[in-house]
């Protein structure tokens, strides 16, 4: 079989179109985000909102809503919840976050279990890209739309949030309201995200491709090209090979971007361990050192 | 930029008719049981160098915070240029230089990206730099001479000139009032020397500049006045007055 073969037979599939379309504008959109998660130190509120949605999503089945408009409904609701549970000042975010997912997802299992069977949990937690429709696709599409937009329009004062937020107050910027422009983005990004990896690999979407490209460059401009293109290019490879091998494909695209972290990392650690000579690669993560001189 | 020794003398400037830059009026904040200022009264005048010194937990960054109007007041008011807190932040008079602990250093950012981000207050929504945005940050790079430096990321800077970055920020912000935490920890001397020499020249040019420090030993060459601070101020005056043993004495709290 040639190349050419193995790059155009899954195009004849309208299933498959449809779900390269799907995972390449949700890798987009995720990576974009996962660029200022990694950064503000929230990931762990990707996989707190992104588990927390399944309950909405089971409603949304129930009642015959699109599954869209539950999903965000509780992706917000867990957003306030976790703000709410914080108020006393005893309860740390990391503890907020657990108690408040991990509730909502029981929730979310408690009402498949009593739910007739059309409701496929499977689908949910994992995705099914596979079977993403055209009314799923404009779903999509139209909450990454929104998402993007907002993030790309903001990413001025996304990012003085992300790195200093006292002077954001201090110029009469609102942090709290920057803050939560992020976390309602979170939200539609993790609901349009679910469609095509489900619930428990949302996460990896919006971690792996900032990080990714954390390691790549030392400027916040640049990381906001190179998350989004990693990941595309993650997603488009994981679905060819999903087809060819059979495999899952939400899983592979995952799979995928986590083998070229690993790699950009491996380079990383091998470049900077093997030369003492100043790296001309940026240097972040590391404090500056020692020897140079003020 | 000056040296230590041929900075204008502190005492003896022009007696020239000095405005309030910052009034503090019978100010308390606690936090949950803590009393973090137990009714702080103080006026802190344009064109001088105030040192605010106390020990941890004395309330110097609660003081702060009530000034940017961060922190909820319990009683009292705080007026910055003649303006409520939310006024003078608005029209950015206040420019803040925070501590280092409080910065990511890893952040991947260049020095002109954040210098860059005392701008934002002047322009439009999605904050796009306009040649007259790019002419103050190079002018503010320039004065605390960080040009070519300007494109480093800032953990590649050392102590000293990631605080004259910070520094930079607050005069491309054009803030009349600066607000330094601790701005000597972990700075070498020739970088301490520098920003001392800095911020008296911007006290001449009229801006209030308050800095909170440890280090006792630079005040008579930094500060006009001093600000001792226990949750409340115990003294504020000349610089040879308050580091009287016992007014720091009190200030540290040793004496009973």
């Amino acid at each position: 079989m040639s190349p050419v073969e193995v790059l155009l037979e899954p195009l004849q599939y309208g299933f498959m179109l449809r779900a390269l379309g799907a995972t390449v504008v949700v890798a987009v959109v995720c990576a974009l985000l996962s660029c200022w998660l990694v950064q503000v130190g929230w990931s762990l509120m990707g996989d707190a909102v992104s588990h927390a949605v399944l309950p909405g999503v089971v409603l949304a089945y129930i009642f015959g809503v699109p599954f869209a408009v539950g999903a965000l409904v509780f992706g917000l609701l867990a957003v306030v919840l976790i703000g709410s549970v914080r108020v006393t000042g005893l309860i740390k975010e990391d503890a907020a976050i657990g108690i408040v997912f991990t509730t909502l997802f029981a929730l979310g299992l408690v009402l498949v279990s009593i739910t007739p069977s059309e409701v496929d949990l499977h689908r949910i937690v994992f995705g099914n890209v596979l079977g993403v429709g055209t009314g799923d696709l404009l779903q999509v599409g139209a909450l990454a739309l929104v998402a993007g937009l907002v993030l790309v329009l903001k990413r001025r004062d996304l990012t003085l949030y992300a790195f200093d937020p006292t002077h954001a107050h201090a110029i009469g910027l609102s942090p709290r309201r920057l803050g939560s422009i992020l976390l309602g983005v979170l939200a539609l990004t993790a609901t349009s995200a679910l469609q095509v990896v489900g619930v428990v690999l949302v996460v990896a979407m919006l971690v792996i491709p900032g990080a990714t490209a954390r390691l790549l460059t030392d400027r916040f401009g640049r990381m906001l090209v190179l998350a989004p293109a990693i990941s595309a290019s993650c997603s488009v490879l994981g679905i060819y090979v999903s087809y060819w091998l059979d495999v899952s494909s939400g899983g592979l695209v995952v799979v995928t971007q986590g083998l070229v972290f690993a790699a950009v990392h491996l380079a990383r650690v091998m470049i900077r361990g093997s030369s003492t000579r100043q790296s001309r690669l940026p240097t972040p993560g590391v404090p500056a050192t020692a020897g140079r001189q003020g | 930029m000056t040296s230590a020794n041929t900075m204008p003398p502190s005492v003896g400037t022009p007696t020239m008719p000095q405005e309030t830059a910052i009034e503090v009026d019978d100010v308390r904040v606690t936090y949950g049981e803590v009393q973090a200022l137990t009714g702080v009264t103080l006026q802190i005048p344009e064109g001088r160098v105030t040192g605010l010194i106390g020990m941890n937990g004395s309330g110097k960054s609660t003081l702060y915070k009530a000034i940017m109007g961060v922190v909820p007041l319990d009683v009292g008011t705080v007026r910055v240029g003649g303006e409520t807190p939310a006024r003078a932040r608005a029209r950015g008079l206040v420019g803040y230089v925070p501590q280092s602990e409080d910065i990511d250093q890893a952040f991947p950012i260049s020095v002109r990206e954040v210098v860059m981000m005392g701008r934002y207050g002047h322009q439009g929504p999605l904050r796009r730099p306009r040649p007259v945005d790019h002419r103050a940050v190079d002018a503010a790079l320039e004065r605390v001479e960080l040009t070519d430096l300007a494109d480093r990321q800032i953990g590649q800077l050392s102590g000293g000139q990631r605080k004259r970055a910070f520094v930079a920020r607050g005069l491309a912000q054009g803030a009349r009032i600066l607000l330094l935490d601790e701005p000597f920890a972990g700075v070498d001397k020739p970088s301490e020397a520098m920003i001392v020499g800095l911020l008296r020249e911007l006290a001449a040019e009229g801006c209030a500049i308050v800095v909170s420090t440890h280090d006792l030993h630079a005040l008579p060459e930094l500060a006009d006045d001093v600000v001792l601070l226990l949750r409340k101020v115990l003294f504020h005056g000349s610089v040879a007055e308050a580091l009287e043993p016992e007014k720091l004495a009190l200030a540290f709290g040793l004496a009973s």
